[in-house]
């Protein structure tokens, strides 16, 4: 009962998304962007861009060819239509979300690449699709994707339901895949930010400057597409295209160690205009723990609240459409000056993972999952995608929460086949509360053909995060009512239910070493085998075809010429 | 000669249950030395559990045993296969001996022996003892101690081509030939056992090996027929048994591919890890064609002698097969006793038993320097593989030139003079 509501509770509920995203009627596509600050109390800072662009078309109706784009980008619509994409969800990550310091972010991402995409029903061939589409992907966004194939791809059966419209629960069509090991960087960001409408010379966008962004502790950007439904009644269906930027500025290296932290000081720019294509431009500052812990100027009239991540919050909102926000010197430049210490509030969900175990021959995965709710146990659902070249023995598997064996309720495991495709293992755990659950699993560390090696086969493999999905006891009564002004933030995820709310974390990847043959020896190694080999052939060959004779002496040679002669004449040999 | 078997057994079960008891059970069966991927009991766990979570073991890559066997495991008393093969091998050294004696009864009567070469003879009181030892260098050789003690599969496969010899050597074409299909069916290289167990049945049966006899082709395709028969059956029931044809390339498509570079203490491994994709498949045909292709020339020379076929045939699938462990190098190391008389012709047998040695102390330093001190690297234990490898080779062919060495003594007389009444030396021209 647990499982299926976890399970379907972001599935379809027309009326729910519908009334998160109604529009004015009439008009074809809309954008809207939003920046939230959040002061963290470790004294770092945390920026969340979202650039929403809604669409009311169908990518996905035979026979209709979109053509003409205005702020929705062409080169995604494209590939919507050509792949028969249903959803598409894409995340570009440097660095590791530090749950404990920093909180939940609004938009979780792993470390590295993830990818994953819903195929509408239609397609025939899900896997040729998708590695088209990861190498166009690749192209768009002057990333690396092209490396995502079927040795790294599952289809998780319960863990990635879709975001938007759709009765989904053929998981055929789904396709996840992460890349650890990919780098983020201004090559990633030009093309992202080329996307968005006014690109990067008007509204929000302008703050997004590679030298102070990759100057951060954590970055993130990605690109979310969704069919959404127009209005409540689900007439009529548009596509959501959301693209988010996460982004934490660590108080020491670029803060200089004061917590005071202003729009120039994060980003090296201010904001002087909205975007003009946009039909709501605002900034939201948390300032929940205000007065006591920071102050906030400009000071700003208008206020907001919204309950997200389970707890109320309270923004001070800047509308930069009102020409009022940028002031007298027409640029608006926040600026945060701390003024004490506060408590941080915990975070109720919070997972990591690590190897266990000494050389090169086998190795321990343990993931740690926390609950941190005083009184309240919930079902948290565990995927774990592990390379071929680590052969997991699922019989080896245990479950303990508080020094108690715990058997996972399901159990969804699709072990590995070598070389074609990786471990897919998904379980429902219940976590008591207060508590610290650690799964545990062995694994194999295979030798593998040299060619499959990285060119620095010392720094070894890298395993994807650990995905764990929850639906959290929230403290908070969350509001499922969706109006129009919500703030986007808050509308990413839809919430079903009042009393808890949507979370997924991320672990750590984690870098395993392989033992390696020596890569200068093939030419040795072949030789020195087949030497062995003919040795034994030789032996055999030897004793199989000659037979054991007198050893007799031979003539010298003069007298063997002198045979040779005689022979010639006719005449007795000499002995 | 019940009595000291029964002791013998007896010592031998207690070493394995005090070895089991231990600490050392766990790391003995995780040696890649004495488990391989195709054998190891973890992964026999490891099937189980798949079949549990209502996964086909066969849809993973960690489980390549044959599916009659998981039924069987679950009964499997792996103390007992030892004890089988050693019972079983006692038993058919013990007809062999007989066999032999009357056969060389048969030779002086018939005086075909030149008159100096009595001293190469066998006598009653040298064969007595023989069995007695076979059995107890199988039971007691560290080797199948080991392989016992980490539950390999290979104790089992041990059993059951033990067992065949048995049937063979008693005499029962049925019985032999159906436990060579379920000897070929785990494993397919005892295939090549056919061939001795052919010549076999057709000596004991007086048809001459002629292939233009009718009696000659009679016999060969009932032989054929029970064996290929037994294993179509054993093939179909297991298909049954799990529902799909998923074990074929699962079993069989693994030990020929050989898609998984495990180290073990074979030639194959490293040697395809470092092999150019291009030439695989050719060398992978190569290696495997090895195996098999000594079958035919070895029958040829050695038709008279099928028993020491069967020993030559063994020793060859244990050292070039894809996966050998050292329980499959036991099974022809027990035969050596029965051929103890050879003693005199052997040429290198001090080196050999040196080299064997060596590298069995060598293959777990090389190993542990590799993988966890890391101060080693695959190298170190390659060449360690390609020693112990190259000293079994020069065991077989040593036994073998002995062999062949007695029998050309056994027709042309011991003491061989050169034309000018010379002592002679004997060459392989």
């Amino acid at each position: 009962f647990r499982l299926s509501s976890l399970i379907g509770h972001i599935s379809t509920c027309p009326s729910l998304i519908g009334q998160c995203c109604q529009r004015h009627p009439g008009s074809v596509d809309e954008f809207q962007e939003e920046l939230v600050i959040r002061p963290l109390h470790s004294g770092d800072i945390y920026a969340s861009f979202q650039f929403r662009t809604l669409w009311d078309t169908d990518f996905l109706q035979e026979g209709q060819k979109v053509s003409h784009y205005r702020l929705f980008p062409k080169s995604l619509g494209q590939v919507l239509s050509k792949f028969s994409v249903r959803e598409l969800h894409i995340s570009f990550t440097q660095g590791f979300w530090r749950t404990m310091q920093w909180g939940q972010p609004f938009i979780p991402s792993p470390p590295g690449a993830e990818l994953w995409v819903w195929f509408h029903d239609t397609v025939s061939d899900v896997d040729g699709n998708w590695k088209e589409l990861t190498n166009v992907l690749s192209g768009i966004f002057c990333a690396s994707l092209n490396f995502i194939d079927l040795t790294n791809t599952v289809q998780p059966s319960a863990s990635f339901k879709p975001l938007g419209l759709g009765n989904a629960t053929d998981h055929r069509f789904l396709r996840y895949a992460t890349l650890p090991r990919e780098i983020v960087c201004t090559e990633n960001l030009t093309p992202w930010k080329k996307l968005l409408p006014c690109g990067s010379k008007a509204g929000l966008a302008v703050l997004l400057k590679s030298e102070k962004l990759f100057h951060s502790s954590f970055h993130s950007q990605a690109v979310h597409i969704r069919p959404v439904c127009q209005d409540e009644q689900c007439t009529s269906k548009a596509w959501e295209l959301r693209q988010t930027l996460n982004v934490v500025f660590d108080l020491y290296t670029a803060g200089q160690g004061k917590k005071e932290w202003s729009l120039f000081k994060m980003f090296s720019r201010t904001l002087t205009e909205a975007c003009p294509l946009a039909t709501s431009s605002k900034v939201y500052v948390d300032i929940t723990d205000n007065p006591e812990l920071f102050e906030l100027s400009p000071a700003t009239p208008l206020l907001s609240q919204a309950v997200v991540l389970g707890d109320r919050r309270t923004y001070s909102v800047y509308d930069l459409s009102r020409a009022e926000t940028f002031g007298q010197l027409r640029s608006l430049n926040l600026l945060l000056r701390w003024k004490g210490d506060g408590e941080m509030l915990r975070p109720l969900l919070h997972a990591e993972r690590y190897v266990a175990g000494f050389g090169l021959q086998t190795g321990e995965i343990h993931t740690v999952i926390y609950n941190n709710h005083p009184y309240r146990a919930f079902p948290v659902l565990l995927m774990d995608s592990v390379p071929w070249y680590l052969q997991l023995y699922i019989h080896t598997l245990t479950v303990t929460s508080k020094s108690r064996d715990n058997k996972p309720s399901y159990i969804h495991y699709q072990p590995a086949k070598d070389r074609h495709r990786p471990h897919l293992l998904e379980m429902l755990i219940q976590l008591p509360p207060h508590s610290m659950t650690e799964v545990t699993v062995q694994f194999e560390r295979a030798l593998l053909k040299w060619t499959e090696y990285t060119p620095d086969p010392n720094h070894g493999f890298y395993v994807g995060s650990s995905v764990v999905s929850a639906l959290v006891p929230s403290m908070v009564a969350m509001n499922t009512n969706f109006t129009q002004d919500q703030p986007l933030f808050s509308s990413f995820v839809p919430v079903k239910e009042e009393s808890s709310y949507f979370v997924r974390v991320y672990t750590e990847p984690l870098l395993v070493n392989l033992p390696t043959p020596d890569f200068s020896m093939p030419y040795n190694v072949i030789c020195l085998t087949c030497t062995v080999v003919a040795v034994g052939y030789g032996s055999f060959y030897n004793l199989l075809t000659r037979t054991f004779q007198v050893d007799e002496p031979s003539l010298p040679l003069a007298k063997r010429l002198a045979n040779l002669i005689r022979r010639i004449r006719g005449v007795p040999l000499l002995t | 000669m019940a009595a000291p078997l029964t002791l013998l057994l007896i010592v031998a079960v207690t070493i394995r249950a005090v070895l089991f008891r231990s600490s050392w059970a766990e790391l003995i069966s995780e040696r890649v030395e004495v488990v391989s991927p195709l054998n190891a009991w973890k992964r026999v766990v490891e099937g189980l559990a798949l079949l549990d979570l209502g996964v086909s073991p066969y849809s993973g890559d960690v489980f390549h045993e044959v599916s009659l066997s998981l039924i069987h495991f679950l009964f499997k008393s792996i103390l007992g296969s030892d004890g089988i093969t050693a019972v079983a091998l006692y038993l058919s050294i013990q007809t062999y001996n007989k066999n032999v004696f009357r056969k060389q009864k048969y030779a002086l009567e018939s005086d075909r022996y030149p008159a100096d070469c009595l001293e190469l003879l066998r006598s009653p009181k040298e064969m007595f003892y023989i069995p007695l030892k076979v059995a107890m260098f199988y039971l007691l050789n560290p080797f199948t101690i080991l392989s016992c003690v980490a539950k390999s599969t290979c104790g089992l496969n041990n059993a059951i081509i033990a067992l065949f010899i048995l049937c063979t050597l008693k005499g029962s074409a049925l019985l032999s030939g159906i436990l060579l299909a379920l000897a070929t069916y785990q494993s397919i290289y005892p295939l090549t056992l056919f061939a001795p167990a052919l010549l076999f049945f057709l000596q004991r049966l007086y048809i001459p090996v002629n292939l233009r006899r009718s009696s000659f082709w009679f016999f060969t395709l009932q032989y054929a027929f029970i064996y290929v028969g037994s294993l179509v059956v054993i093939t179909g029931l297991s298909f049954f048994l799990l529902g799909s044809w998923d074990f074929i390339p699962s079993v069989y498509g693994f030990i020929f591919s050989v898609p998984d570079l495990t180290p073990n203490i074979g030639l194959f491994w490293y040697f395809f890890a470092e092999m150019f994709e291009h030439f695989r498949l050719f060398f992978i045909c190569v290696f495997q064609i090895n195996v098999f292709f000594y079958t035919i020339p070895l029958s040829i020379k050695l038709k008279e002698h099928p028993v020491f076929l069967i020993f030559m045939q063994i020793a060859i699938i244990s050292i070039f097969k894809s996966y050998p462990t050292v329980g499959d190098v036991a099974l022809y190391m027990a035969f050596l006793p029965a051929w103890s008389h050879l003693y005199r012709f052997l040429r290198n047998i001090f080196l050999v038993s040196c080299v064997l040695l060596a590298c069995s102390a060598l293959f777990p330093v090389l190993w542990h320097l590799w993988i966890y001190a890391g101060s080693a690297n695959s190298n170190f234990y390659y060449a360690i593989t390609l020693l112990f490898n190259f000293g079994q080779i020069l065991l077989v062919s040593d036994y073998f030139y002995a062999y062949l060495r007695r029998e050309h003594h056994l027709t042309h007389g011991l003491y061989l003079k050169k034309k000018d009444g010379t002592e002679a030396t004997l060459v392989l021209k």
